[in-house]
């Protein structure tokens, strides 16, 4: 399987990773290669197999409705990038514009 | 729009709904962390690592959360999955702590429920199909207009467990939406399980909606439409975009499957900025959460314990507290005031005239002091051992209603109020002919056209007799005394 | 003796026994740090390391014991990888993208690591985001072989198999996803443990792929490894993949033996290709245990060459998901660009290194519409076949498997330039992530002076079983040494 120029940009952008014209394009070759490795699996049957989920696991273990939460030994101030009066900021976004934007 | 125009078009075509109903549940504590979801917090107060989604933090699931989703999935008529899974949702928004929202894709909490609506012509109940109830988190907020230049990000809201409630592609009017969000929130009242306030953001509602022509039986393509805010709002939205659709159906076009706003103010719907094909969420299975094993023992176990359902309520209420159709309708539409009718019922005794009092003096003074039956200061005992007071013949009626609002506005005990303000019942005969005749006196005239022979004038005495009395006097004890004054 | 070449048993019964000061210890430790940072071979182990904070550390060392008996590791300093979150210490997974990040909660493990005494002793340096096997590809500059300095020191856990070969400490923790533990224990020359998925707690371990993830130890000898696995291990209720099983006291191993035990050697792990002088050394090994009363068996892991197209599917997937939280948004780098898509992308593009942006790249593609089914289901089903092939081998009586940890012993920086190529150096320790089991890493002889490493692997919690063979088989080197 080989991946086009479209499919770096596509996946970058989902990724949100800023590429130059020249690593997407040697990425390109690159992720071709890599992936041109993974189509031995083609040829294996698996039909009727279980793909592998919670390996080893005996259910998913609850925890009671209850705090007190994880204490933070430092709060969001000693951290975070940009804050405001306890609020992240960030650049402005338009409103009702969610998982589409930009 | 008018209603003329919808009228018009729903001739030869047919709009269809299918709902995405977010309800935020009611735990004490995140989905995913034990930070608190109260509301009101500081800015970015109740967060933790898990929930700032910290480098190395993990994900453990609230019990109760689980308790509370599958309390929903069987209230809703579902199988409930004994094996479901968490899968990652993955986009980028600032909102969006970890990236991705865990959420539950390919195999859910619970699948194939439904709900009545209601009846057609021929009495059949309408059922609207749903589909699936799934686990989420719900993200943080973003707030657009406090700052110029920037957004501003409160995660407090971050991991706040939600179900996803989708229906079958099932209704096929604005009405049968609406209906299906009275009905849906109605249930999820009784059970307890959450808020539902659309206004709130505990309850929120986004609308599949295509059109097609009367009798063909394929869907056509839909459109999303988010960004409502109310019931009514959803009803609307609904309207607006299948008099959109068939505008561009009967003009030859084709309809985009794209996601349109809603906007309330200007009683519109327009397309998102989304690009096509943008979304590509890369669901997955979590691997930080094994699959939720849930027992059958476990899953009947709530099924036993669930509370009892709107429908449920109505028909015994009819049947064991012999109330009509309209009492019933009143009295079961909030499970509180349905409890609280309940418990004052049991307490006095006399179902009819607990329904009478409910339904007029309570209700008119939730609405005088605008308190919810929740928040209402006067306890069902004491409201049945007013009752008692009456039908003992201790106060009247009248009187009644008096102590009622001293109870609201002192919370003592009805028999201390008649008590200390002298509200008892006065059924001195002595005392009766004495305040009859004081007022035989003062209203000369209408004794006299009485005495005439003119009985409907009698009503006008015993009121004055009333009043005189202050509500005291037994008005059955002074017909009769007033009547035989005349006689002799 | 001085204090950084005695054991951790050593160096806790000295202490408690009052013959030994843990601010002394750590003196030593630290001016061995030094002799092998500062002179020409300059070795960069560690990423993050603070004097006085290893000092506060071994000062309050006798405190901060959950209880009154001396603990495990008291006095023993103990070096930490740098994707595990520490208060004092930043932790920033050598990534530029969480420049001066210091963690406001530390790990299960660290927390365990300091109720028994342990003096926590650096950040060591390691590829960015654990994605990497020669502790190459770290925003703070390569880690050296103490053995060779002009070679790797294997990785993602380099800096931590370095600070143990160097004889700064005698127990690291580092992390495992492909073999990063074992295979750099292997170029070093020390012992590394990657145990039973769920055994340690991964709550405080920065996610690289969440289903393969393990907390492992390096120990200088199998017992400073078993006493450090000892004290880490255990069910933690922030870990939903947490295995709430008791945990054996594993260097109780010691006292073991091999005698009647079933030894697979599986054929796929001994290709032609191999080197014949990696073959020798492991054939030795075999050798030896047969000598000690063990059985060998030649047995079959047919899936064994879907590993390595396997562990580069799931792997990146899950980490394209658990590195979206680095965004700028509430801690780490952020640079700002063009709107917030701009920020995002600037942040990302700049704050990540090429082997980490390639592994995010390949992920996304293998998740998003279109190619799941071929990539990532198919990957997880044949994920399903590999931990089959080891749980019939296991059930068929085999108690212990024994293969070569890496296919070459430790290669010169900068040789290996091709991703692919590198990716094949995890192809005999990938396995055990995909199954979930146990397996261990430990010296078993040279090749033109480099060492060379024998692996065990085990069933699911059978660490005891592992322990064993390893004491005897270290044993067995020992006297052959002597003799």
């Amino acid at each position: 399987m080989s991946i086009s120029i479209d499919d770096v940009r596509h996946i970058a952008a989902l990724a949100r990773l800023g590429l130059t014209d020249a690593r997407a394009a040697s990425l390109v070759g690159e992720l071709s290669t890599i992936l041109g490795h993974m189509d031995v699996l083609s040829t294996l049957d698996t039909r009727g197999v279980q793909p592998a989920i919670g390996v080893g696991a005996r259910g998913l273990p609850t925890r009671w409705d209850s705090g007190p939460p994880i204490p933070l030994e430092r709060s969001l101030d000693a951290f975070a990038p940009s804050l405001r009066e306890g609020l992240l900021l960030v650049p402005r976004l338009s409103s009702h514009e969610s998982v589409e934007e930009g | 729009m008018s209603n003329a125009e919808l009228d018009a078009i729903s001739a030869d075509w047919e709009m269809v709904v299918g709902l995405e109903v977010h309800v935020q549940l009611k735990t004490r504590t995140k989905a995913f962390c034990s930070c608190s979801i109260e509301f009101g917090a500081p800015p970015n107060r109740n967060t933790c690592p898990v929930c700032l989604a910290l480098p190395g933090a993990l994900p453990v699931l609230n019990a109760h959360a689980v308790e509370l989703a599958t309390r929903t999935s069987l209230a809703l008529n579902c199988t409930v999955q004994p094996v479901s899974v968490f899968a990652r949702k993955n986009y980028f928004y600032p909102d969006l702590p970890k990236g991705y929202q865990i959420s539950q894709f390919d195999k859910p909490l619970a699948t194939g429920g439904w709900l009545e609506i209601g009846a057609r012509a021929d009495g059949s109940p309408i059922r609207i199909g749903v589909t699936r109830v799934h686990m989420e988190e719900d993200a943080g907020k973003s707030i657009h207009d406090r700052y110029t230049g920037v957004s501003a990000i409160d995660l407090n809201r971050s991991g706040t467990p939600l179900v996803e409630i989708v229906s079958e592609p099932d209704m096929r009017s604005s009405e049968q939406a609406g209906a299906y969000l009275r009905v849906l929130k109605q249930i999820l009242e009784y059970i307890d399980v959450s808020d539902v306030s659309m206004e709130e953001g505990s309850l929120r509602v986004d609308a599949n909606v295509s059109a097609r022509r009367r009798g063909e039986t394929t869907l056509g393509t839909k459109a999303e439409v988010k960004n409502m805010n109310s019931f009514f709002g959803v009803e609307r939205a609904l309207e607006v975009e299948f008099i959109r659709q068939v505008g561009v159906l009967k003009a030859g076009g084709t309809v985009q499957q794209q996601t349109m706003l809603w906007d309330a103010t200007r009683n519109e719907v327009r397309p998102s900025r989304a690009k096509e094909g943008s979304h590509d969420y890369r669901y997955f299975p979590e691997p930080d959460l094994p699959p939720l094993v849930l027992a059958t023992d476990w899953i009947e176990k709530m099924r036993h314990d669930m509370p009892e359902l709107p429908a449920q309520r109505r028909t015994r209420f009819a049947k064991d507290y012999g109330l009509n159709e309209y009492g019933v309708d009143v009295l079961t539409a909030n499970p509180r005031l349905a409890e609280y009718y309940e418990a004052v019922a049991r307490a006095s005794g006399d179902p009819k005239a607990s329904a009478n009092w409910v339904m007029g003096e309570v209700l008119a003074q939730l609405k005088h002091t605008g308190d919810t039956i929740e928040t209402f200061r006067v306890r069902p005992a004491d409201v049945a051992e007013l009752l008692g007071l009456m039908r003992d013949g201790i106060v009247t009626q009248s009187a009644a209603k008096k102590i009622f609002i001293q109870m609201i506005a002192t919370g003592d005990r009805p028999a201390q109020i008649a008590e200390r303000d002298g509200l008892v019942k006065v059924d001195d005969d002595a005392q009766l002919v004495a305040w009859i005749d004081e007022v035989l006196a003062e209203m000369p005239a209408e004794a006299q056209r009485f005495r005439d022979g003119e009985k409907r004038l009698q009503g006008v005495l015993v009121g004055a007799v009333m009043k005189k009395s202050k509500g005291r006097a037994d008005p059955k004890q002074l017909n009769q005394l007033l009547a035989g004054r005349f006689t002799v | 003796m001085t204090p950084v070449s005695r054991s951790a048993a050593q160096l806790r019964d000295d202490t408690a026994a009052g013959g030994l000061s843990p601010s002394g210890t750590v003196k030593a430790a630290i001016a061995r740090a030094r002799e092998v940072g500062a002179g020409p071979e300059r070795l960069n182990i560690f990423a993050w390391s603070n004097d006085d904070d290893a000092r506060e550390h071994a000062a309050n060392c006798l405190d901060q014991m959950s209880d009154t008996t001396p603990g495990l590791l008291l006095g023993v300093p103990v070096a930490i990888k740098d994707n595990i979150a520490t208060l004092t210490l930043p932790t920033t997974c050598g990534s530029h993208i969480l420049d001066g990040y210091v963690s406001p909660y530390e790990a299960t493990v660290v927390r365990k690591l300091r109720e028994a005494g342990a003096i926590p002793f650096g950040k060591t340096n390691m590829d960015e985001f654990a994605m990497g096997s020669s502790t190459e590809h770290s925003a703070y500059g390569p880690t050296r072989n103490p053995l060779a300095p002009d070679r790797v020191p294997g990785g993602s856990s380099g800096g931590s198999a370095a600070a143990v070969a160097a004889g700064i400490v005698p127990v690291a923790l580092g992390s495992e996803t492909g073999g990063s533990v074992r295979q750099p224990a292997s170029f070093c020359g020390v012992v590394g443990v990657k145990p039973t998925y769920g055994r340690v707690s991964r709550f405080g371990l920065v996610a690289f792929a969440s289903s393969l993830d393990n907390v492992g130890v390096v120990g200088a000898t199998v017992d400073d490894a078993a006493r450090g696995l000892h004290v880490i291990a255990g069910h933690d209720r922030l870990d939903s993949t947490s295995a709430d099983l008791p945990v054996p006291v594993y260097h109780e191993a010691a006292a073991g033996s091999v005698k009647g035990m079933v030894i697979g050697k599986p054929k796929e792990y001994f290709p032609e290709t191999l080197d014949p002088r990696i073959r020798a050394r492991c054939d030795e090994a075999l050798e030896r245990l047969k000598a000690l009363g063990a059985v060998v068996r030649d047995v079959s892991l047919p899936n064994t060459a879907m590993a390595i197209p396997v562990y580069y599917i799931v792997a990146p997937a899950e980490a394209s998901s658990n590195l979206a939280r680095f965004d700028g948004v509430r801690y780490g780098l952020r640079i700002e660009g063009d709107g917030l898509r701009g920020m995002y992308e600037a942040t990302r593009s700049q704050g990540f290194g090429p082997e980490v942006t390639r592994r995010i790249l390949l992920g996304t593609y293998v998740l998003s519409a279109g190619y799941y089914d071929a990539y990532y289901r198919k990957a997880q089903q044949v994920r399903t076949l590999i931990a089959a092939d080891f749980g019939r081998v296991f059930a068929s009586g085999v108690d212990l498997l024994f293969t070569p940890t890496t296919p070459t012993t430790a290669f010169r920086i900068g040789a290996i330039s091709d991703p692919y190529e590198m990716y094949m150096s995890d192809i005999f320790t990938v396995t055990a992530n995909l199954a979930g089991i146990p397996a261990m890493s430990q010296p078993i002889g040279l090749v033109d002076g480099l060492p060379v490493g024998g692996q065990f692997m085990a069933a699911h919690f059978d660490e005891m079983k592992m322990f064993a063979a390893a004491y005897a088989l270290e044993r067995a080197q020992a006297a052959q040494g002597r003799a």
